[in-house]
């Protein structure tokens, strides 16, 4: 995403930091916190701590006062490292929406009365615009709303929202007909029906987004919550539960005393699942972000972890497994006429094609023979390509050159009165489909010259991108209005795993809902009107930005880039995400082995000195034990804060492999880590303390 | 384990695990409503019932409707059971005039045996007279198993069916489990449990002189029946001669096998299965080990078959045996250590203090450990008298949540929650909703299977908690100090987890384990089985979602090993520090010399 580099914004620039830092105070507030139930669970033993705290300074508890100051400091920090990891990881959203809301100031309309050039129109604000108004807009104008062109055509700069300076073309009709607020009109005119309220816009709700205003959790964030606040409950009740068994400990043993409150709370807190509930809501927003930076805009959390379930994909042909174009490769006489013979005939069929699969043809000519493509004769009476005809070409000089399907061409020959077609056509014609290229059949008047092979591009390296979707378990299906022959060659070159061919709109519409009928979740990229429905109803819809929109309103992912292989990326970052919340619980839960043998000897060692044995650590005393028991389970949280903004690295591989492989490293790592940072941090304290 | 020992407990696993797919088949077929080889003679007896229950059998339930039949026939049956405890001096069948029950141990006793937990704050021979016990404690045996088999089957229902909000018929799940499984099986393993030589009468009890008198101190009791202490804490004893001894009789055989096939371990004698009336014999001790986990242990196929894959099934009783054997030879080990400080007065060897010498060290052992994995309850040996860290093993089991093997029932249901979770989080990291068995884990599943294994956990925390500062249920230990509050520990875990095994030690029959007790019981009996029946009702709805690559297979080694692992990280979490304070430390101070 280079040519947005200038738009990215660092994640560990200044002000960011500075302005996480103040938010996050901010966050502290209870009636904030409290949505983050383990993290406000934190909040209140950091109250408890420091009652704890004072009651030492005014000597009512014999515990050291730089101990309960020093677990009050530490349970206080962890709960602001929370907040902070949050803030930040909101800070470059809400930098990047600020730039997005200049663009919205102070915009007006012209108001039309009839949708016509021409026309009487008032002067309004923006914020009077309402569905289904007509508005002018000329160069150099902003445009005051969504909509759809009627009329006209024009150049217009989408660099607001799209981050892309190169101007795009809105006509009227078709599907290049969407319009977004925010954008600017830099040559020519256009009537635009407006379609959607202010505060409704497409800016608007990207904006909120960026934000996070409306972030609402995920289905599966909340499933997780669940069980970080059971688990949390459980802690509670084993720390409360301790309490009168040390109470009974300590009468029939004879020794010791009952366990305080301080270490009672700095037990629950190192226990609770306080790294993945501190990370939780930084890991969701950044996802959102990480999407954001390639440009693609999730209209909602859950789209993009249904993404990372998609075992389905519906991939256009054309410019997503193909690039764009078909390109000429080669000529192929037939009935005794040579190469060069057919070149040339080809050329002046295409003279007037402007398409890419035309000029490619011209190009081809041109490269392959020396052939110069002559200026257009004057008398030359151009044949445009029609669904009814599917032929194009030229009149010229008394002759018809047509090109053309093998079929429509035969048939424009026969009209013609041609005797016979060369035998070789059809096995000609036969190859090229079978070797998924398109076949255009040339003539001039009732003589057919041979046969033009339009090749379809299969994109570079996408063999090995398909290969990645397979080894994760996605299927991925070409769908391509070309003939089956055809389609199964190009989907064999491409190795996709199944294709749709000769596709109707209302076939894609079809073939999705059998598929969720059989419990598969489906994905699919489209721009069109006609892709509108298949859209709506896919689990995961990819609406590109140049489509119309009817596309964009029945998406939950709209990709500004208009780039349809970014639904790999989409299905990336859903994924990253789950695996960084189920790695990062599995990290916090592993840790909780250590931090037992750390505090549990620690704070009963004054009952039974015997329970020393379990002090495999070897922590000096029992206060740094504990001490360092907190120290690491708040300093934890922002070590990680990177790994939970970037994500889990992704690796495309079997379910089996990549679970055992989180597991050694999360699990295991986990479970060594904190033995690690506890003893190097008791060695720090006990130093100090000394 | 010397080399009859082994050869004796590996033929034993052989011939259970031989035993498991059969018997798992044929209550899969039994649950399914299809004819079975002994449909030609049971099945007028089942239209009978429903015709004079009123049953349509073919009519199912919502989860709803199922909960709400559970919960109301157990409550009847609990309301039938009180009063013939309340009542038990005005009704038949009690040679011996044996008084009705107070109404806190009516209560307690009533729970206890709704609730397949059998706990017993009285002693067989001296409470319960042979009406009760025939149609009162036998009856419960069979119905309260039946009511666990039923919510298991109904959840296997719910991962099963698709976009169904039908979970089955309760009426019929009661009636088929317990006329095509429990019934037959039952009379089966009586007559052969009575040709080793279990009674079964209703003769009044015996009087006969002993051969040899002995003498023996005796605990003084006050009119409550608890121990009196001297000052420092010890319980007074007072010298006792006896020269004849009283026999009790009884129709032990008919209840014997129940109570080891549905998990009860309700005993009908005081020693239970270490009484000889009840488990003569070595054969009748590993019949018994047998019936106990026959039935936990085939579900597991059954189940595999229901949802169509019995590599699932397979899978879960992987991990349930490889927990059932390493808690073996964990308390294995520990009991051949022994006790050093025995060893310094000479008394070498394994510990055999509380143990059945018929039936061997590691007969003992496995029996020990199979009642305490499942929910059963019934024992050979004084679990009190174990070493601390092999008492801490049958301890363990429980607080695990009644998973290795489990109640009837309730095993299966438990593991398949934990399953549930491991599945979350195992989903998550491999970056995918999870999904077990093609069914969708999410928010609310994820409700229910917390409360399904954490219920007894939280109870268990909770009742231990309140009881170690209250100073009635503080002197009704028999010992003090850390064994004391292992007591204590083991007699909630055995409550609340259902199981209602004793560590013995405690005087149970006090009104405050006797109502705590009750309620511990209750919560963790009907809470997990009312969220596991949402849970089906819930799992039911969804649609089917079929393997890819990208799924995580549930049915290899190792998920089976992450499962296992959860299980036991769950387990040490939440009683690592309960346990540090009783049998750890208990274990340190015994081995610190």
């Amino acid at each position: 995403m280079s040519k947005h580099a200038a738009q990215t914004i660092s994640l560990f620039h200044g002000g960011i930091i500075r302005s996480a830092l103040l938010d996050s105070l901010k966050k502290l507030d209870p009636r904030i916190l409290w949505r983050n139930p383990v993290m406000f669970c934190v909040e209140i033993a950091g109250v408890i701590t420091l009652v704890t705290f004072a009651l030492s300074l005014a000597g009512l508890n014999k515990e050291p006062a730089w101990f309960t100051g020093s677990v009050s400091v530490w349970l206080w920090l962890t709960v602001i490292f929370a907040t902070f990891a949050e803030a930040l990881a909101e800070g470059r959203g809400k930098a990047r929406a600020a730039s997005l809301r200049k663009s919205r100031t102070d915009v007006t309309a012209k108001l039309l009365k009839k949708p016509e050039f021409g026309g009487d129109f008032t002067t309004v604000g923006a914020g009077q615009l309402r569905k289904g108004d007509h508005i002018l807009v000329e160069a150099p104008e902003i445009i005051a709303g969504d909509g759809d062109v009627v009329a006209g055509a024009a150049l217009v700069n989408e660099a607001a929202v799209t981050g892309e300076s190169a101007p795009v073309v809105r006509e009227s009709g078709g599907d290049r007909s969407a319009v977004t607020g925010g954008t600017e009109v830099i040559a020519n005119a256009i009537i635009v029906r407006i379609t959607a309220n202010p505060g409704e816009t497409f800016l608007d709700r990207m904006i909120s987004l960026i934000e996070g205003a409306k972030r609402r959790k995920s289905p599966n964030e909340v499933a997780l919550e669940v069980l970080l606040v059971a688990l949390t409950v459980v802690f509670l009740l084993v720390c409360a539960n301790i309490s009168p068994l040390s109470i009974y400990s300590v009468k029939s043993a004879g020794q010791g005393t009952p366990i305080s409150l301080t270490i009672l709370v700095a037990l629950f807190v190192c226990l609770a699942p306080t790294t993945i509930a501190a990370l939780l809501p930084a890991i969701g927003i950044a996802g959102m972000d990480r999407l954001f930076q390639k440009n693609v805009i999730a209209l909602s959390g859950r789209a993009i972890e249904a993404a990372g379930d998609v075992n389905i994909l519906l991939l256009d042909k054309t410019g997503t497994i193909t690039l764009g174009n078909r390109e000429a490769v080669a000529f192929v006489p037939v009935g005794g006429y040579t190469e060069r013979e057919l070149a040339e005939i080809a050329l002046m069929a295409s003279l007037a094609d402007e398409t890419p699969e035309g000029r490619s043809i011209v190009l081809l000519a041109m490269k392959s023979y020396g052939l110069n493509p002559e200026a257009l004769p004057p008398d030359a009476e151009i044949i445009a390509f029609s669904a009814d005809t599917r032929l194009s070409g030229i009149n010229t000089g008394g002759m018809q050159y047509r090109k053309g399907a093998s079929d429509s061409t035969i048939s424009f020959v026969k009209r013609l009165g041609a005797r016979a077609i060369p035998d070789t056509l059809e096995d000609v014609v036969d190859k090229i489909a079978r070797g998924g290229a398109t076949p255009l059949v040339v003539c001039r008047d009732s003589d057919i010259f041979g046969v033009i092979n339009l090749k379809d591009i299969v994109k570079g390296g996408i063999q090995e991108r398909f290969q990645q979707l397979r080894s994760m378990g996605i299927k991925t299906i070409m769908v391509t209005g070309d003939n089956p022959l055809t389609a199964a060659a190009i989907a064999a070159e491409a190795q996709v795993d199944d294709f749709l061919a000769q596709a109707k709109p209302e076939d894609k519409l079809r073939l999705i809902r059998e598929y969720q009928e059989a419990g598969y979740m489906v994905a699919m990229t489209g721009d069109g009107t006609n892709d509108a429905p298949a859209l709506a109803q896919a689990d995961v819809a990819v609406a590109m930005n140049t489509g119309t929109q009817a596309a964009k309103e029945a998406a939950n992912i709209i990709d500004l880039d208009s780039n349809p292989t970014k639904l790999l990326d989409i299905v990336e970052v859903g994924k990253q995400i789950l695996m960084t919340r189920g790695n990062l619980t599995t990290f916090s839960i592993s840790n909780d082995i250590a931090k037992y043998f750390a505090i549990i000897p620690a704070m009963m060692l004054s009952i039974y000195p015997r329970l020393g044995i379990l002090n495999v650590m070897h922590l000096s005393t029992p206060f740094s034990a504990i001490l360092s028991a907190v120290i690491f389970n708040g300093a934890i949280i922002p070590l990680l804060i990177p790994l939970a903004l970037k994500g889990t690295k992704f690796r495309p591989m079997p379910a089996e492999k990549l679970l055992i492989h989180n597991l050694l490293v999360y699990g295991v790592g986990g479970i060594i880590a904190p033995f690690v940072g506890i003893k190097a941090i008791d060695l720090l304290v006990s130093m100090l303390t000394m | 384990m010397n080399y009859y020992e082994t050869v004796q407990t590996a033929l034993f696993f052989l011939t259970l695990l031989v035993l498991l797919k059969p018997m798992g088949a044929y209550m899969a077929g039994v649950y399914q409503g299809e004819r079975t080889f002994l449909s030609p003679l049971l099945l007028p007896c089942e239209n009978l019932i429903y015709r004079i229950c009123g049953v349509e059998r073919s009519e199912e339930m919502g989860w709803r409707r199922y909960a709400g039949a559970m919960l109301l026939f157990n409550l009847v049956l609990f309301a039938g059971l009180l009063a013939m405890l309340l009542l038990q001096h005005l009704l038949p069948l009690n040679p011996q005039k044996l008084p009705s029950f107070s109404w806190q141990l009516a209560l307690n006793t009533a729970v206890s045996f709704v609730t397949n937990t059998n706990w017993q704050a009285y002693s067989g021979e001296s409470a319960v007279s042979y009406f009760t016990q025939a149609v009162g404690l036998a009856v419960h045996n069979f119905v309260s198993a039946a009511t666990g088999m039923a919510v298991a089957i109904a959840l296997i229902r719910g991962f099963a069916r698709r976009k169904s909000s039908l979970i089955g018929n309760f009426w019929v799940d009661m009636t088929r489990g317990v006329l095509y499984i429990l019934l037959p099986i039952s009379l089966v393993a009586a007559l052969v449990l009575v040709s080793q030589g279990v009674i079964q009468n209703f003769s009044e009890y015996k009087s006969t002189p002993l051969l040899q008198a002995t003498t023996y101190d005796k605990p003084k009791l006050d009119d409550k029946g608890n121990a009196i202490k001297d000052a420092k804490g010890n319980p007074i004893t007072e010298n006792v001669t006896v020269k004849e001894v009283t026999i009790p009789m009884g129709p032990v055989a008919s209840q014997e096998a129940i109570k080891e096939l549905g998990t009860n371990g309700g005993g009908f004698f005081n020693a239970n299965s270490a009484h000889p009336f009840e488990n003569p014999t070595p054969l009748s001790h590993y019949l018994q080990i047998l019936l106990i986990l026959l039935i936990p242990g085939a579900l597991t196929h059954t189940f595999g078959l229901m949802v169509g894959n019995s590599r699932q099934g397979w899978a879960l009783l992987g991990v349930m045996l490889l927990l059932l054997i390493g808690s073996f030879c964990v308390l294995q080990w520990a009991e051949v250590n022994g006790n050093p400080l025995l060893a310094g007065l000479g008394l070498q060897g394994a510990n055999m203090e509380g143990k059945e010498l018929r039936f061997g060290l590691s007969g003992t052992n496995l029996f020990t450990v199979a009642t305490t994995g499942t929910s059963c309850g019934a024992v050979t040996a004084m679990h009190d008298s174990l070493t601390p860290l092999g008492g801490m093993i049958p301890l363990a089991l429980m607080l695990l949540g009644e998973i290795v093997f489990g109640g009837v029932g309730s095993g299966l249901y438990t593991m398949l929650a934990f399953a549930v979770v491991a599945v979350f989080v195992s989903g998550l990291m491999i970056g995918r909703t999870p999904e077990y068995l093609g069914k969708k884990i999410e928010v609310r599943e994820m409700w229910l299977a917390m409360i399904t294994i954490l219920t007894a956990g939280i109870v268990v925390l909770i009742a231990s908690g309140i009881a170690m500062i209250t100073p009635a249920a503080v002197a009704s230990m028999a010992n003090p100090g850390a064994h004391g509050l292992s007591e204590i520990l083991y007699a909630y875990a055995s409550m609340a987890n259902n199981n209602g095994s004793a560590f013995a030690g405690l005087g149970a029959n006090i009104n405050f384990h006797n109502i705590l007790g009750s309620l511990a019981m209750l919560l963790g009996r009907y809470l997990p089985a009312v969220a596991v029946l949402a849970m089906a009702g819930s799992l039911g709805e969804k649609k089917y979602v079929p393997p890819s690559l990208g799924t995580l297979p549930t049915d290899k080694a190792p998920f089976a090993l992450w499962l296992t692992l959860v299980i036991l990280v769950v387990g040490a979490l939440t009683f690592f520090p309960a346990l540090s304070l009783g049998p750890i430390i208990e274990h340190l101070t015994m081995w610190g010399k």
